[in-house]
Parts: structure tokens; C-alpha cells; sequence
């Protein structure tokens, strides 16, 4: 099969649902001929045109405010919010407003539209930059958040948040929009809800999120030098969580480390251990390893930083620690 | 506001030679960071001023020590004018452990709260309602202080921009709105997000006044903002200020792209302009004094560069700390 980027992938999706929908358009800060902060949106203008590849003013909050109206009248709006820090200034959109609309009308309308935005640190550029936000929309009910680690989950995943009736939080990673990897030439999508098994294992289960998952991935391979299989779980989608696909592989191997990039407290290592432990807790044979940032604002000197990121150092000795039976 | 008919006979000597000596300052450092930048040696990215430095020497300029400034992203120039030390701004760029932040900021975050820096800002647009509470809290302490507040033309198509010259106009604060209006927003043209001429015609709308202002003229950037500054200490409240100027590099980290896609000869025409060699053309400074002033500069940088190498990264451990006081 065809490799290509996460952001080649990223783009043909939009490619294809703005050929296939005519509602489709897109809307954010220099994503025009310029391209996206991080070239997604590369070379679209040209084959749909500003109206339907729309350079916005730097105005997070009527941003996303836009796309909620368009959606609720009928449209199907893409936003991009250049870094996911500034989502910061939309929230009221965002959580208030699209997240709420078809609740709170009773059901009377829908806010189909999606909200694409880069998080995650490791490119030094600090407290306003680098962070990981996922978990605050995972708080708000009436919002999807999908958290792709692939070039193929991307592209499937995008489509189908395009498609979905439901405001998606579709949240894409700095560090992966480089990485390659298999993508069929013809048309797929990916299900919002179902996680997948990135590599199959018996003595651990490592469930890890966005970067994390190939930081996880080189771990098992690492590890697997010394006889330890870990399975890897990626969720793909951090709401709806695919709970089964989780507690499944943890009663297979009896025990859990689970990696992510946000910080430790209240964040997506503590609701996905929290399912564990509800729902596989006979089957744990130790308790639950969550490996995340510190409790820190990410810095900016590269010493610092790499200091808050889970490296894969973290994942191999706590995956060491756990089969030996130290925790 | 009639900024042309200022006299530069009214302008003090010391003031005049402080001027030159900022924006050099500014230049030097802009280039020796870029070239630090290039050569791996400052991580991350970039926003570099040079071009703009008479709206940042010009405006601070017009301030005392005490009084404040809230910067942006593109701040340096902000900085190095209103006094920073450069020694450890340089070491705040390579994310050294001596740097104004120990290395937790980085260029887009400096601050130095004994001259009044209160901080650059990583979000565009930020900056302007901190402004409008610290000149609030000058006006409530019945300090003799006021504050202003760089932004971008991009920032004025923010929220809170509108949100906050309201503010300023109804409490009557003394706050200096200064606009650098560099045509570009990254990679957006000005025509192409505002369907105004002048930003500065803004103020009207929330009932302060409005200056447009050559900002590569320090001489009349620094007459506007004594004016705007003497208003706001006379308790007449805030004043927009916008200065139209350019940057000579990219948005940040390397080579300007953006301004290829709309006119290719537009860089050429600005550079004729160019802030430094528009000042020195007005001959108020002796040949003696222009070298003393740029060799001063070169070795204030030669000193910052040796400072920043020399300085030790912070321990990685220090990453946790000062999240709480
Ligand atoms: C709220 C917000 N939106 C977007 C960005 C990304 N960004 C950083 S600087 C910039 C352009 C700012 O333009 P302007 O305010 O004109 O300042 P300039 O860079 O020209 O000095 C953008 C879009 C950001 N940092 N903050």
C-alpha cells in the first residue's frame, strides 16, 4: 500500500468531503494560500476558492462562533483553531454553545461541524503552544473528541467526524503530522468509537494516546528484546471512549500502564485507568500504572520540556516494573 | 492629535541620543538572534522586529522606568526600549537558566517587572485586557503611572480588542493603545482582513481618540506617545495610536515568504525606509556620535551572546517547580 503523511492524509480527507458535499467549507487563520500553520489545508483554496477556503481574522471566539451558526443552518463547517492553546479563547463557543445547541433546543437542531486543532509539545515553543487539551472537551457532554495517532486513522477518522451530526473536537498532534504510514488509494472510513490494537502482546497492555502511541510502540520493541510482548491500545477516540476494546486486552494480560501526554491530574490517563479498574478490576494482577505530565505548565528550554513529555525511558521501566511484579 | 506640526526643537538632546541608541540596540539584537537562530543555537521560534524598531523606541521613549508595558510575541524591541537587560534576554532565547524566565518563557515571554515589562504575550490579542487591569490598578492606587499596550493589526480583529478600548474609554484609564500596524498578520494582508483604512478610525466607535502615525519616523512615533502619555497622566484617558510600519523578516523563525504572495516589490519600497537610515538622514546626530552609539551596541551584544553560551540550561527537574507560590 501507498505511505503517505498524516497531514497528506488529513488533507485528502477534506480533498474528498468537499468534492462529495458541497456543504463542506473551511474556515481559520491563514489556512488560505498560505496554507495552514502546518500545511494542511496546502493547495485547497485552489481547486474550491476562498468562499469555501475561508482566511479568517484572528478571532478564535467569532471563529468557531461562525462555524456554529453555519452548522446549525445547514452547513457542514470545518474550523481550524491554529494552535489547540487557543482554543482557550473559543470555549464559550465551544462548550457553551455548540456543545449545548441540540440539547438545549430539545433536539430541535443539530451543530454538525468539526473543530480541527494541533496539540501536544516536544518543538520548544512553550507555555502557549505545547499543550493537551483533549481532556477539557472530553468533560463537556454533547461534544466528540477524536484523537487520531495514524496517517490512516486521520484520514478515515476526519471523514467520518465531517459526517457526524454531532460537533467533533478532532484533535491532531504537532509531532505526528510528518509521520508516515499506509493509506488505501480508495475511500474509507473509520468509525468514530471503536479504538484499535497497534500491536498484539500477552504479558502487558499499554493503552496510549496520540504521540504517545509510537512512543509506546518503540517501547515494545525495546522490550521485546528482553521477552516482554506488550499489547498496544490505541482508543483513537477519547469520546466516546471504546471501553470494551481496553478491557478486553487488559483481562487478556492482567495488567495496565497507561500513557498520555496531558497532565496526570484529571486528565485522560485517569478516566481510562478509572475504567479499568471499574470494569476489569478481578482480572488486574497489579494495580494500574498512569505515566503523564507533571502537574507543570509546559516550559519552553529543551531540557525542561523533555522533562514533562513521557519519554519511551518512562513506558520501558514501568513496563519492567510491572511484569516483575514491583508495583 | 496633530503629530506633524511637533517641533524636533522641543525634543530634549538626551532623549534624541536615547532614541538612535534604542533602535540600534534593537537592530543588533534582532540580527544576532536571527543568526543564533540559523545556527541552532536558540530553539523553538522566533518573531523578530527589525524594521519596526521606531514604534518601540519611540514609544517607550516617551515613558518613565515606572510606567508599564505589556508586549506580544514580537516583543524584543518592546523589551530592549523600555530597559531590559539583553544579557538576559539572549539567555532567555537559548533557554538558559539566567534568562529573565530561567528558561520557562523563551522569546515569545519575556518580562522584567523592575522596568515595567509586564510580560509578553503568546496569544495574540492577550495583552490587551492585562493592559486595561494594570492601568485600572495604577488609577485605583493612585499611582502616577500609566501603561501601554503593543499589539498587532492582527490582535485589533480579536475580541478583545473591542472589549478592552471599551473599557479603557468608559473608566477613563490611562492606557496607551499602540497598534503596529506591519501590514501582515502572519500571512494576511491587511486589505484582506479589514475593510477599513485605519484601524486607528476604530477609536471613535468606543470614544477615544485615534492617531495614525508614521512608524518608521521614531521622532514622530515618540511625539504622538508623549502626547497620548501626557493625556493619560493629566486623568484624560486612553489614546489608540497606530503606527504604520513593516518588518523586514518573515513571520517568524526565517525569510519573509508571505509578502511574495501579494506584491513582489513591496519589501523593496519599505526597506527604502528603513527606520534607522530615515533618522540618521535628518543629520541631528554628529558622525561621532552615531559610531559611538552603534559600537556600544555591538559590544552590549557581543557581551548578551557570551552571557546566554556561558549560562548553564536549568536543571530538567526545575520543570515542576514555581507552579504554585
Ligand atoms: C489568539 C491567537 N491566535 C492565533 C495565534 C497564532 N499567531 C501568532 S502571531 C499571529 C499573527 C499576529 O499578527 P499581528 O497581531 O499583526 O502581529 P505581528 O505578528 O504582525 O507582529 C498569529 C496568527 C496566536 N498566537 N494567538
Amino acid at each position: 500500500m501507498r505511505e503517505i503523511t498524516y497531514v497528506e492524509a488529513l488533507r485528502e480527507a477534506l480533498r474528498e468531503e468537499m468534492r462529495r458535499d458541497g456543504r463542506v467549507f473551511l474556515l481559520g487563520e491563514d489556512i488560505g494560500p498560505y496554507g495552514g500553520a502546518f500545511t494542511v489545508t496546502k493547495g485547497l483554496i485552489e481547486e474550491f476558492g476562498p468562499e469555501r477556503v475561508r482566511d479568517t481574522p484572528i478571532s478564535e471566539s467569532a471563529i468557531v462562533g461562525a462555524a456554529v451558526g453555519a452548522a446549525i443552518t445547514g452547513m457542514r463547517p470545518v474550523a481550524e483553531i491554529m494552535f489547540g492553546d487557543l482554543t482557550a479563547l473559543a470555549m464559550d463557543q465551544i462548550c457553551n454553545q455548540a456543545a449545548k445547541i441540540h440539547y438545549m433546543f430539545g433536539g430541535q437542531t443539530s451543530c454538525p461541524m468539526v473543530l480541527r486543532t494541533p496539540f501536544g509539545g516536544g518543538v520548544n515553543i512553550a507555555e502557549h503552544h505545547s499543550q493537551s487539551l483533549e481532556a477539557w472537551f472530553v468533560h463537556v457532554p454533547g461534544l466528540k473528541v477524536v484523537a487520531p495517532s495514524t496517517p490512516y486513522d486521520a484520514k478515515g477518522l476526519l471523514k467520518s467526524s465531517i459526517r457526524d451530526e454531532n460537533p467533533v473536537v478532532f484533535c491532531e498532534h504537532k509531532q505526528l503530522y510528518r509521520v508516515k504510514g499506509p493509506v488505501p488509494e480508495e475511500e474509507y472510513l473509520v468509525p468514530i468509537g471503536s479504538g484499535d490494537v497497534k500491536r498484539v502482546g500477552e504479558d502487558v497492555t499499554v493503552v496510549a494516546t496520540m504521540w504517545m502511541v509510537h512512543k509506546a510502540l518503540k517501547a515494545a520493541d525495546m522490550l521485546a528484546e528482553e521477552g516482554i510482548k506488550v499489547e498496544v491500545v490505541d482508543p483513537r477516540t477519547l469520546n466516546p471512549l471504546d471501553k470494551k476494546a481496553i478491557v478486553e486486552s487488559v483481562m487478556k494480560t492482567n495488567r495496565a500502564v497507561v500513557v498520555s501526554e496531558d497532565v496526570k491530574t484529571c486528565g485522560i490517563t485517569a478516566e481510562i485507568s478509572a475504567v479499568i479498574v471499574e470494569e476489569a478490576f478481578d482480572y488486574l494482577d497489579a494495580p494500574v500504572v498512569r505515566i503523564a505530565n507533571p502537574d507543570a505548565p509546559i516550559p519552553f528550554s529543551p531540557p525542561l520540556e523533555n522533562y514533562v513529555i513521557p519519554s519511551e525511558e518512562r513506558i520501558v521501566n514501568a513496563v519492567r516494573k510491572i511484569v516483575k511484579g514491583e508495583v | 492629535m496633530d503629530v506633524e506640526a511637533e517641533n524636533v526643537e522641543q525634543v530634549p538632546r538626551d532623549e534624541i541620543l536615547q532614541l538612535y541608541r534604542s533602535m540600534v540596540l534593537i537592530r543588533r539584537f534582532e540580527d544576532k538572534a536571527y543568526e543564533l537562530f540559523s545556527q541552532n543555537l536558540i530553539p523553538g521560534t522566533l518573531h523578530l522586529s527589525a524594521g519596526q524598531e521606531a514604534v518601540a523606541a519611540g514609544v517607550c521613549g516617551a515613558l518613565r522606568n515606572e510606567d508599564y508595558v505589556e508586549s506580544t510575541h514580537r516583543g524584543h524591541g518592546h523589551c530592549i526600549a523600555k530597559g531590559a537587560d539583553v544579557k538576559r534576554m539572549m539567555a532567555e532565547l537559548m533557554g538558559k537558566r539566567d534568562g529573565y524566565c530561567k528558561g520557562k518563557g523563551g522569546s515569545m515571554h519575556i518580562a522584567d517587572f523592575n522596568v515595567g515589562i509586564l510580560g509578553a504575550e503568546g496569544i495574540v490579542g492577550a495583552g490587551l485586557p492585562i493592559a486595561v487591569g494594570a492601568a485600572l490598578s495604577c488609577k485605583l492606587q493612585g499611582l502616577d503611572r500609566v501603561v501601554a499596550c503593543f499589539f498587532g493589526d492582527g490582535a485589533a480583529n480579536n475580541g478583545t480588542f473591542g472589549e478592552s478600548l471599551n473599557m479603557a474609554a468608559i473608566w477613563n484609564l490611562p492606557v496607551i493603545f499602540v497598534c503596529e500596524n506591519n501590514l501582515y498578520a502572519m500571512s494576511v494582508p491587511y486589505f484582506k482582513a479589514f475593510a477599513i483604512e485605519n484601524i486607528a478610525d476604530r477609536a471613535a466607535g468606543y470614544g477615544l481618540p485615534g492617531v495614525v502615525v508614521d512608524g518608521m519616523d521614531v521622532l514622530k512615533v515618540y511625539q504622538a506617545a508623549s502626547m497620548a502619555v501626557s493625556r493619560a497622566r493629566k486623568g484624560e484617558g486612553p489614546t489608540l495610536i497606530e503606527c504604520k510600519t513593516y518588518r523586514w523578516r518573515g513571520h517568524s523563525r526565517l525569510k519573509s515568504h508571505e509578502s511574495k504572495l501579494y506584491s513582489p516589490d513591496e519589501y523593496e519600497q519599505w526597506r527604502k525606509r528603513d527606520p534607522i537610515e530615515v533618522f540618521k538622514a535628518k543629520g541631528l546626530l554628529s558622525q561621532e556620535e552615531v559610531s559611538a552609539i552603534e559600537e556600544e551596541a555591538e559590544a552590549l551584544i557581543r557581551e548578551a551572546v557570551e552571557y546566554a553560551l556561558n549560562s548553564p540550561y536549568p536543571e530538567p527537574e526545575e520543570a515542576v517547580q514555581d507552579v504554585y507560590v
